[in-house]
């Protein structure tokens, strides 16, 4: 730990050229006002939120953009509501236009009911992105075969689930996220399903890079206060990933000597 | 000439370009992004990109959400 503080995870996040303190992204949706998503914001330290692209209402400007202006927060345009890569990467191209970024949240969903996302289509929509110079990051199912492929098509980072978007069931296969994890050549960020705290603990324990999520605080009863335990939470995970868990046994060992 | 902007039919003034158009609807320039016919225009040829009768254009910006 020489010439840091025990206390502080090392390292920053690389996600292509873009580098981050922070290891929480943040999702905007959900939130009830910009004042209750400024002060969540605010809370968890984040330093890259999401925003999706819809049609401008006519007349007025946008609130969540001049929001995270005012907060020097880094925005990561989604291609949430995608159901093929030929829509995902107009929304992406709109996106850049738009916003004056490279950075890209890749999603393309199967279908209403689970969210889950469409393998095929999002690798396929990957290629293309990361050809045109987007800096993409995947959402992708927790399989550990997708995620490789994700990579090789040029994916800056791979974003498992932990479970389906919105039902805060936390890391439903922890072994998937693992394997994800030992073979990356990438960030892997943990992305969906995130419930509370100790679900980004155990997703940055598991050795993730980073936590992404949004309804797990915005729809929270205190939006402001869960997004300081998700923060404590990732910090937690990241510094206990580094420090080195000690290995599981089924028999008690004693911690005092013998007598 | 008559133009759909997100859907919505609108009358404009002929020979428009992109930049005229989100001039004439008091749209700002900055945080939006333009598609005429399905293709993004970017933000350099706003100027030199004349929108044709029956265009479809379409505008789009951030919102909240993911």
């Amino acid at each position: 730990m020489t010439g840091e503080a025990a206390g502080e995870p090392t390292g920053m996040l690389a996600i292509g050229e873009h580098k981050f303190t922070s290891r929480l992204v943040i999702g905007t949706g959900g939130a009830a006002s910009l004042d209750v998503l400024e002060r969540a914001l605010t809370a968890s330290g984040t330093e890259l939120t999401t925003v999706a692209m819809r049609r401008a209402d006519l007349g007025s400007g946008s609130g969540v953009l001049d929001l995270l202006r005012r907060l020097g927060i880094a925005v990561l345009p989604n291609t949430a509501g995608c159901r093929t890569a030929a829509e995902a990467v107009l929304t992406a191209q709109l996106a850049r236009e738009a916003l004056g970024t490279d950075l890209i949240k890749l999603e393309v969903h199967a279908d209403d009911r689970t969210l889950l996302p469409d393998p095929i289509e999002t690798v396929d929509a990957a290629q293309q992105l990361a050809d045109e110079g987007f800096t993409v990051l995947a959402y992708t199912n927790d399989d550990p075969v997708t995620a490789l492929r994700l990579e090789e098509a040029g994916c800056a980072a791979v974003m498992p689930l932990g479970s389906p978007i919105g039902t805060g069931l936390g890391i439903r296969n922890p072994h998937n996220i693992e394997l994800i994890v030992a073979r990356a050549g990438v960030p892997v960020i943990l992305d969906a399903g995130i419930g509370t705290a100790s679900d980004a603990t155990l997703a940055m324990e598991l050795g993730c890079d980073a936590v992404l999520l949004s309804t797990a605080v915005t729809r929270a009863q205190d939006p402001e206060r869960m997004a300081a335990a998700m923060r404590a939470g990732v910090t937690a995970g990241r510094l206990a990933r580094e420090a080195g868990r000690i290995p599981q046994r089924f028999w008690a060992q004693a911690s005092s000597p013998p007598r | 000439m008559s133009i759909q902007v997100n859907g919505e039919a609108r009358e404009l003034p002929e020979d428009n370009t992109i930049t005229g158009v989100l001039a004439a609807l008091d749209v700002p320039e900055q945080g939006v992004a333009v598609a005429v016919d399905g293709v993004v225009v970017r933000r350099a040829e706003w100027q030199s990109t004349v929108v044709g009768d029956g265009a479809q254009v379409e505008i789009l910006t951030a919102v909240q959400g993911g």
